[in-house]
């Protein structure tokens, strides 16, 4: 884009900018709708949207180009992507429809919306007059008033009133979201640190409670967890139902060696030599 | 090359993001795919201040992005409050509002 | 002319026993004590003060004294006038009703001693006797109809004043349905009277009737009997008098016998005017008469329940009074005579059926009674002079009004007049028949009294009622026809009558009606009389019996001509407002249910859903834009 071109013809260097910006800006969009993760979405979009900072500052307008990345894809992009972090990824993002026809619908309603609007452009802007902002914020290295005096002059003047309502709506808007996340709570109903330990130690059972699986020695909810000194660990009974002694687990023959975490186990079992190496072992002498 | 050709690219721009707010689920996609519409109009709006030489056009382009903005401010608060009641943050799950 | 002295007054005639019955029906149970006492007093007072009425009327070279009273009803052209007239023919009204009503209120003092709803009874018989003397007293259609729908009300009460029994409620309903039907002629012929006149009182609508055209007259006429037949008890709606001898006998007396009944006569006589321009209603007016004669007649024979006797006695009394007032300005006096005496016989006779049901535990099946003469000698001696002044013994009072009417209708001197004197002579036997077997079996013959019944005289406070009114059907009839002749007091009401040159002479016709009134009470006789009576009603009967028991099957054709085809009538619009009306209605509804139902379903709570339609209107709006702008 030279001085001399400005307001009459686009120079090639714009139409290079155009055509390399202008296909990652669409894959930018596309990739935004097509991926499954939120997280990929949102990554797409920041493409989209620096490729869009590009075009306006190569279609004269500089400052907004810089709001464009700094607001769109600093702040508010971050702010999706902090949100995406708090909410965390869900199974809503699974891939099938739910809606029967709304994906079909919606293609073929964007299809037929894109001709339509893309056409009709096409046709009404064929020879759209190209009379550049030269003249009331100069060029590149031309006069004195540039584009942010440009904006600043309209702005305080004849859009002040939208302007000032448009603060207000920020505000509002702040509020807003405060009201909207904020969890009102009793005052005093939060627990310190300190006092959900000294509550926990005033139980009888201080310690944690066993994992799931940790001690299990059958995948019957019968069987009950053990404790490490053998013994059947009470918490992990089933409601209702019997505990029952496993008389003897189920091992891979594989892997009995000595030191194998099935080695360890082995010797839990009191009634059994206190070999290393278990009750298979025994047997084999 | 004209500048209907930024045109043109605006209206894809815009349509992916219908499409896009057709169908995906994630309400925070969803977002996504408005802002992607907001921006198309953004760019139509610069294109055609640089095609009437005067800035009235980017002056607009600027509100757009502030009121986008404050949207966005309190669209996320929605989806977090929603997420909070209802342990999803898919569109389809906040149907209530139906015969 | 308008009234002075006590004849200004003559409202109070109607606000004494009105306030009567407001007291005891407003004061509750703390007038349970005196209730009946004052009840009768207010009556009595309305006697009292009808009677110096009527004795200054006498004294007024007019005779006749209207009595403004407030503006009842003034809309538009519409402007009726309270206001009563007190003319020789209400006069008569007046005492009979105040009369008769005070002894019969006199003789419920003793009849209903031991019914618990005493006060209440009185207070209905005070409604009675003041809508009843409005009826007489108004001096217009519309007060006579506001009268006339009071009455209707009183006689609906009363019939079903033991309410609790089903007959007696039935016997109401029916009375007061069938009233309807005749209530609905005379409301129609006040309308036609205010739509071509544009008046309802009697001086006005007197005045100008002749410049109506003949058709509407004889309209008039028509729908005024049907109003008089209804209340009258007049074929074709005669089958709810019989039923409303439900009521307390008292209520028989007064209402079902002397006065409400006689109504319908008072009306025709009233409209005397618009009959005498209508001999086509005239006609109508004689042959509802001469056939209610018969019926009557024929059905009182073959009753076995005294009351129900007696009720179709009145039927065929009344039918003779239609057929005089039908014949003219001779038979309006004929007439009346026969209503004072009848007033007065038939309200003795009903006194005397209500001490003999006293007596026999009441009981109303005179196959149950016999040899009552001796026990009850006070009810049989006034009860007897009843009975002979009914069938017309020589002198008493029947004699004279009857014979006068048989007179009136010979002097036609055609063949009509003498159709119609035969049907009158007929009914004289038909009635010393009915009559004699009624005494036969309830006084003599052998006594077939259910057990534990021991017959007894009635009180004095109800015997005393029964002798004045004895000594009144015993003498009426001469004073009325002979001493102090009727048409010379009414003859401003109804003109000068005209010495009529008599077809045949009365001597002639007193005679002939005797021989037919003995040749009755000796059938009578032979039939009842010299038989032991059977204590239940023997089955095999002859047809022409079984027709008389079912009152010529007077409900079965009004249940069959009428009731059944409204029944019909009524269940097929039920059924088209069921599936006609209702189908389309609630069709409709359902159609738009159903479909808002379905276009509901687009409502499916997901906002994509409606996402997508905004794009599809976005597409439909772009393509438009092209379309015209481009196209």
């Amino acid at each position: 884009m030279t001085p001399e071109t400005a307001g009459v013809v686009i120079g090639t260097g714009e139409a290079v900018v155009f055509w390399v910006l202008g296909p990652l800006a669409l894959a930018g969009a596309l990739g935004m709708v097509l991926s499954r993760n939120a997280v990929h979405s949102a990554l797409w979009l920041v493409l989209t949207m620096l490729s869009l900072g590009a075009f306006y500052v190569v279609q004269e307008a500089p400052f907004l180009g810089v709001v464009q990345v700094i607001v769109y894809t600093g702040a508010i992009m971050i702010l999706f992507l902090f949100v995406l972090m708090l909410v965390g990824r869900d199974s809503s993002d699974s891939v099938v429809e739910t809606l029967r026809g709304q994906r079909i619908a919606a293609l073929l309603l964007g299809a037929g919306f894109a001709a339509l609007v893309g056409a009709g452009i096409a046709r009404a802007t064929q020879d759209l007059p190209v009379a550049g902002l030269e003249a009331v914020q100069g060029g590149v290295g031309g006069p004195a008033s540039g584009n942010v005096e440009a904006i600043a002059g309209l702005l305080y003047t004849r859009y002040l009133l939208a302007f000032e309502v448009t603060g207000a709506l920020l505000i509002v808007a702040a509020v807003g979201a405060l009201l909207l996340t904020h969890v009102e709570r009793e005052p005093g109903s939060r627990q310190t640190q300190k006092e959900m330990s000294r509550a926990r130690f005033l139980t009888g059972r201080p310690q944690t409670f066993p994992g799931p699986g940790v001690h299990a020695r059958a995948t019957s909810v019968a069987a009950p967890a053990l404790l490490p000194d053998g013994s059947l660990a009470e918490d992990s009974f089933a409601t209702g139902i019997e505990p029952e002694q496993v008389e003897q687990m189920p091992r891979p023959a594989g892997r009995e060696q000595l030191g194998s975490p099935d080695a360890a186990l082995g010797s839990l079992d009191p009634t059994l030599s206190d070999t290393p190496g278990g009750r298979t072992g025994g047997e084999h002498r | 090359m004209t500048l209907s050709y930024y045109l043109v690219l605006a209206a894809m721009l815009f349509t992916i993001g219908a499409v896009g707010v057709l169908v995906r689920r994630n309400a925070i996609v969803v977002f996504m795919c408005i802002e992607l519409m907001l921006n198309a109009v953004n760019l139509t709006l610069i294109t055609f201040a640089r095609s009437t030489g005067t800035v009235d056009g980017q002056i607009i382009a600027l509100f757009v992005m502030v009121v986008a903005a404050a949207e966005v401010v309190v669209g996320l608060a929605i989806i977090m409050s929603i997420y909070r009641t209802r342990r999803s943050a898919s569109v389809d799950d906040a149907n209530l509002l139906k015969y | 002319m308008p009234a002075e002295g006590l004849l200004a007054a003559s409202w109070l005639l109607i606000a004494l026993p009105l306030a009567g019955a407001a007291v005891l029906l407003l004061g509750g149970r703390r007038t349970d004590r005196w209730g009946h006492l004052l009840g009768t007093a207010t009556v009595v007072a309305a006697f009292v003060l009808a009677v110096a009425c009527t004795v200054q009327l006498a004294g007024l070279a007019e005779r006749s004294a209207d009595v403004e009273l407030f503006t009842f009803i003034a809309t538009g052209d519409l402007d009726v006038t309270a206001g009563l007239l007190f003319d020789p023919l209400s006069a008569l009204f007046a005492l009979l009703i105040t009369g008769v009503g005070s002894l019969i209120h006199v003789y419920s003092i003793g009849y209903m001693a031991h019914d618990p709803a005493r006060r209440r009874f009185f207070a209905y018989l005070n409604l009675f006797v003041a809508a009843m003397l409005l009826l007489v007293l108004g001096n217009s259609f519309v007060a006579l109809y506001v009268g006339w729908e009071g009455v209707g009300l009183a006689s609906y009460l009363l019939i079903a004043f033991w309410y609790t029994r089903p007959a007696a409620a039935t016997a109401a309903k029916k009375a007061f349905i069938m009233n309807r039907v005749g209530d609905v002629g005379l409301a129609l012929a006040i309308f036609i009277m205010f739509a071509q006149l544009g008046t309802t009182s009697y001086a006005g609508v007197f005045g100008s009737i002749g410049t109506l055209a003949g058709g509407t007259i004889t309209a008039i006429g028509l729908l005024l009997l049907l109003g008089a037949c209804g209340k009258s008890g007049q074929f074709p709606l005669q089958a709810w008098l019989p039923d409303a001898m439900e009521g307390p006998t008292p209520v028989s007396a007064l209402i079902h016998a002397a006065t409400m009944v006689t109504a319908g006569v008072y009306l025709i006589a009233r409209s005397a005017p618009i009959y005498d321009l209508t001999e086509t209603a005239r006609t109508v007016v004689l042959a509802i008469g001469a056939l209610t004669l018969l019926i009557g007649a024929i059905a009182g024979c073959a009753y076995d329940d005294i009351k129900k006797v007696l009720a179709y006695s009145t039927v065929s009394q009344i039918g003779y009074m239609f057929l005089a007032v039908g014949l003219g300005p001779a038979g309006y006096v004929a007439g009346l005579a026969h209503l004072l005496a009848h007033g007065f016989f038939k309200a003795g006779l009903f006194l005397g059926a209500g001490s003999v049901m006293h007596a026999m535990n009441d009981s109303v099946d005179m196959r149950r009674f016999g040899a009552l003469w001796k026990k009850l000698p006070v009810t049989f001696g006034t009860f007897g002079l009843g009975y002979l002044a009914l069938i017309g013994f020589p002198f008493l009072s029947g004699y004279f009004t009857k014979d006068a009417i048989i007179e009136v209708a010979l002097d036609r001197d055609d063949v009509w007049g003498w159709v119609l004197g035969g049907i009158a002579v007929i009914g004289a036997g038909l009635t010393a028949f009915y009559m004699t077997r009624l005494m036969l079996m309830t006084f003599f013959g052998r006594a077939r009294w259910e057990d534990g019944v021991h017959p007894h005289e009635a009180p004095s406070v109800m015997t005393a009622p029964m002798i004045v009114l004895a000594l009144g059907s015993v003498f009426a009839g001469a004073l009325l026809v002979a001493v102090f002749p009727l048409s010379g007091w009414l003859e401003p009401v109804f003109g000068e009558p005209e010495e009529a040159a008599h077809v045949v002479a009365p001597a002639v016709i007193g005679l002939v009606v005797t021989v037919v009134m003995a040749f009755g009470v000796l059938a009578a006789w032979l039939f009842v009389g010299r038989r032991e009576v059977p204590v239940t009603a023997p089955v095999r009967v002859s047809p022409v019996t079984r027709a008389a028991r079912h009152a010529l099957y007077a409900d079965a054709v009004n249940e069959s001509l009428f009731m059944r085809p409204g029944q019909w009538l009524t269940r097929a619009l039920v059924w088209v407002d069921n599936r006609g009306v209702d189908g389309a209605v609630n069709g409709l509804a359902a159609g738009l249910g159903g479909s808002s139902a379905r276009l509901g379903r687009a409502q499916n709570g997901f906002v994509r859903t409606y996402a997508l339609g905004m794009l599809g209107g976005a597409v439909v709006v772009a393509g438009a834009l092209l379309a015209v702008t481009g196209g």
